[in-house]
């Protein structure tokens, strides 16, 4: 059973640093049409999106779901409520990330083949996302 | 035409056959990029929090080193980093002041932020440049990928109807190709997912390149470094024919005329090797 809490340090700060209050989401779940990347997910976008209406912050730093969103941009695209998820999920990330787990991973983590072929692009990117 | 020109990072290593392409095409168009100095990395990706001012030095940096001339960038994320990071700059007074503050410059968000596509759109003109063809890519079935960092979000980057551009089709019609469109031209490709979760990257790959091929493609184009790397080294070894990724340079130059030739996956693959 899920027990809303209602109170959520995350989503507090979420609302003002990502100005998307998951409130306004009808859960019409065309986000989850949306993205290329459901398949992976534990959460889908539009669940994540409940998770927060629900304050189930905890749930929702256990998902991979957050891990898996690449910031493609199409879940917001696509949202008939202008709500821009990629922002949430940033959030989650970066709570995570600040005050949780620490970096989700580094440098060291490559392996020499990566190393060699990976672009520039996707290193930086790959670092910024999974980094403080 | 004058433009400051921001490489980016990718564009000096891996990617530098579109830079090159793209450079040769810009001198034989008279469109003069003149490349800024001490530039540095935008940061890949715009951070999505308001609180990461410290992601955005450097794009703003950027952004001020331009002094008001339009900026011109060929790598898509780049691109993507700098307009948001000037639409930050405009919206949000609070943020301005204390980026720079920090890092001493002025800067209000004024002078245009541009993707190559767009000067060659917008100021050249597509009807400009079919004078310029020398080596029309006759009969070569072309499929354009999109992606996601030149459309979305589409209120900020203003550079095509996100869920049905035409840009890259118009070009490849002025280049003589013949355009081939394909239904997933503007999903995603898995970006750095191929770094951490390579299978995801692996799906979305999958179904970018069956639906470019079901829809007759020989080969695709892409502005992003990113995007190419994940076409062509996260696909699936499916027996079939391979379908070539370009830079949209690349076949800008080769139907001018230009030296520079394509390299395609291959010629890719040997400059990682020489790197």
């Amino acid at each position: 059973m899920i027990i809303a809490t209602g109170k959520s340090s995350l989503i507090d700060e979420m609302k003002v640093q990502s100005g998307q209050n998951p409130a306004e989401c009808y859960q019409c779940a065309k986000c989850s049409a949306a993205c290329p990347v459901t398949a992976a997910m534990d959460l889908l976008p539009h669940q994540v999106i409940r998770y927060l209406q629900l304050g189930l912050e905890e749930d929702l730093l256990k998902s991979k779901t957050p891990w898996i969103c690449a910031s493609c941009f199409t879940c917001a695209a696509r949202c008939p409520r202008d709500l821009d998820l990629a922002r949430m999920m940033e959030g989650i990330r970066l709570s995570m990330l600040r005050r949780r787990e620490g970096n989700k991973f580094g440098p060291a983590d490559l392996t020499p083949e990566q190393l060699e072929k990976l672009p520039q692009q996707a290193l930086v990117s790959g670092f910024r996302k999974y980094n403080k | 035409m004058r433009y400051r020109y921001f490489p980016g990072c990718t564009l000096k290593g891996q990617a530098k056959s579109m830079e090159d392409t793209a450079m040769a095409a810009a001198a034989a168009l008279g469109i003069e990029l003149i490349e800024l100095d001490e530039w540095q990395c935008c940061g890949a990706v715009y951070p999505l929090y308001e609180d990461e001012l410290i992601s955005l030095l450097s794009p703003v940096r950027t952004l001020a080193a331009a002094a008001g001339e339009p900026l011109v960038s060929l790598c898509s994320a780049c691109h993507h980093v700098l307009k948001r990071a000037q639409e930050l700059m405009q919206r949000n007074q609070d943020a301005r002041h204390k980026v720079t503050d920090f890092l001493e410059v002025e800067y209000s968000g004024e002078g245009r932020v541009l993707h190559f596509l767009e000067v060659l759109r917008d100021d050249l003109g597509f009807d400009k440049l079919t004078e310029m063809i020398k080596k029309p890519l006759e009969g070569r079935k072309v499929a354009a990928y999109y992606g996601c960092l030149l459309l979305r979000p589409s209120k900020v980057m203003q550079f095509d109807d996100p869920e049905n551009p035409t840009i890259m089709e118009d070009l490849l019609k002025t280049l003589g190709a013949e355009v081939v469109k394909s239904p997933y031209r503007t999903e995603c490709c898995g970006a750095y997912l191929s770094v951490t979760e390579e299978g995801v990257a692996s799906d979305t790959v999958a179904r970018i390149i069956d639906s470019a091929r079901q829809a007759g493609a020989e080969a695709l184009i892409t502005a992003c470094p990113l995007c190419r790397y994940n076409l062509e080294n996260c696909s699936r070894e499916d027996g079939k024919e391979p379908i070539k990724v370009y830079y949209f340079s690349e076949l800008l130059a080769e139907a001018m005329g230009l030296p520079g030739e394509s390299t395609g996956a291959d010629g890719s693959k040997e400059e990682v090797a020489q790197r």
